[in-house]
């Protein structure tokens, strides 16, 4: 990995410089480690059992924290917004507010913060220990590509496993929405449920889909490129576990906001007669 | 070779014959792992070259470096086995991931190989590293080596943290392989095993302790060569004499 060092005269310039060309430097080498990712994914399959193990690992126990989210998110958000519609009289269209947030917004957006926490670090970790312990150099000496090996599994489990976990956080929270709204603030679960249907649209579905994918690769890259570099010792591998989760925070919002903005564009080009609330 | 601005080795001219046991020692932080993980193409020079049988590694196409790295069985210090994967699937690894390599049933070549180096198979096929003790490791770590049929080994501290007798143990093992026309290269600190194991023994010191100029190998010759040798940095390092080290402000 190229890195930048600081210069010996530490002035301000200088600190400043060597940060930006140390950030110019990661998001580079991170490219290249993205790309050679992808080259082995295309190039050959990843070993079945290992594929299962990263399957079983990022699906099925992310399954609780997944769950929480989403029924967190779908009932405070249900609190929250009630005040504001209900100034306004316009409590029946809740449904419609809380669904649309919560498929194309709150629900992927948390679940992959929730995901990079638990799965991101845990792979920088991991992969952290495999380097510091030279079971990575082992990896090569016997003939295999610790990227193939490693990397390819993990990104393909998150690839195909942040978006499943993202729409089964976003039922969670559709529904504990609708619970909290019918059963706590009292609205009608008819006009709630209409106004839903009418406003949330397929697209806006698929615009959380197309995020929960790109967040998924993005923890996966970022979470193995940091095991990969991390440095010796219980604290760099601290480090590098605490540094995939920074980074893949940062990533995620900077992709929903590139995201959101490119498929409103996208969406008033394709559809300038839809229905907006 | 540096890492960054710091510079482990410089001007090393090494050349490792065929069929011999070559112990390279020195004090920590000489480079010893580093000029291993040259060798065995793990590391790239920053500067120079590393030659298998002539050829520069560095023309090596990707392809043809991992196929010609299997020549090599590595034997990491802290034996780097997978964590994750049971005593049977680390030595089987080489194999499943080489088919070339296999030599006849898997199951049977893993017992053959854990026989190999002293180990049952049916005790210890099934346990993961961690319920391994260290000595144990170091010989599964082996077993995994030799499944590849290298014609080279390398040894990175094959006795650091084992007990006298697991010592000798390991020694004995190095030189059952070298026995069977293995190229032997060790890495130690363990005059020991030097002693025990070694062809040729190579000295390597820290470039902080070197004159401007002066070579980083400051001894070669056998063992008991090295035990003769009236270079005092020499005979300080194979007696293990503290001496004027214990107040030497480069020793930090």
């Amino acid at each position: 990995m190229s890195t930048a060092t600081l210069p010996r005269t530490e002035s301000l310039i200088h600190v400043l410089g060597a940060r930006v060309l140390e950030a110019i430097c990661l998001i580079g080498d991170l490219c290249l480690f993205a790309w050679r990712t992808f080259g082995w994914l295309m190039a050959q399959r990843p070993r079945g059992r290992m594929l299962w193990q990263v399957l079983n690992e990022i699906g099925v126990r992310s399954c609780p924290v997944v769950l929480t989210t989403g029924a967190f998110v779908g009932m405070i958000l249900a609190i929250q917004t009630y005040d504001q519609f209900a100034v306004m009289q316009m409590e029946n269209m809740l449904g419609t507010v809380l669904n649309l947030t919560v498929v194309k917004e709150l629900g992927p957006v948390m679940v992959a913060i929730m995901l990079a926490g638990r799965i991101g670090s845990s792979m920088a970790a991991e992969l952290g220990t495999m380097r510091v312990t030279e079971q990575i150099d082992a990896l090569t000496a016997l003939g295999a590509n610790p990227i193939q090996y490693l990397v390819v599994p993990r990104f393909i489990a998150c690839l195909v496993l942040i978006p499943l976990l993202t729409f089964v956080a976003d039922a969670v929270g559709v529904i504990s929405g609708w619970l909290v709204s019918s059963q706590l603030l009292g609205i009608n679960s008819f006009f709630y449920w209409k106004h839903s249907l009418e406003f949330v649209r397929g697209y806006d579905l698929f615009t959380g889909f197309i995020k929960s994918i790109l967040f998924g690769a993005s923890i996966a890259v970022i979470g193995c490129h940091r095991g990969f570099h991390s440095k010796a010792g219980a604290d760099g591998v601290g480090r590098a576990a605490t540094e995939a989760f920074v980074h893949a925070f940062v990533a995620i919002l900077l992709i929903n906001f590139l995201v959101g903005t490119l498929m409103m564009r996208l969406d008033r080009l394709l559809f300038p007669a839809a229905k907006l609330i | 070779m540096r890492f960054g601005q710091q510079l482990v080795l410089r001007d090393i001219q090494l050349e490792v014959r065929a069929g011999e046991t070559l112990v390279i020692v020195g004090e920590s932080g000489c480079g010893k792992s580093v000029t291993l993980k040259l060798m065995n193409g793990l590391l790239e020079p920053t500067s120079g070259s590393v030659h298998w049988d002539g050829v520069p590694v560095t023309s090596l196409r990707p392809k043809q470096l991992n196929k010609k790295r299997l020549k090599f069985g590595f034997v990491f210090q802290m034996a780097a086995l997978f964590d994750s994967l049971s005593v049977f699937d680390n030595v089987a690894f080489g194999l499943e991931q080489n088919p070339g390599l296999a030599d006849g049933d898997t199951i049977d070549t893993v017992r053959r190989l854990l026989r190999d180096v002293g180990l049952n198979f049916d005790a210890v096929a099934r346990k993961r590293p961690a319920e391994l003790s260290g000595g144990m490791r170091k010989r599964v770590a082996l077993a995994r080596a030799l499944a590849l049929r290298p014609e080279v080994l390398l040894h990175d501290e094959p006795t650091t943290g084992l007990d006298p007798i697991m010592s000798d143990v390991i020694n004995e093992l190095i030189l059952q392989t070298a026995s069977s026309g293995i190229t032997s290269v060790v890495v130690t600190h363990d005059m020991r095993t030097a002693k025990r194991v070694a062809d040729r023994v190579i000295m390597l010191s820290p470039l902080a302790r070197l004159e401007p100029g002066e070579p980083q190998i400051i001894f070669e010759g056998t063992s008991d060569e090295a035990f003769d040798c009236t270079d005092p940095r020499v005979s300080q390092f194979v007696r293990g004499e503290a001496g004027e080290r214990l107040h030497d402000p480069t020793a930090a």
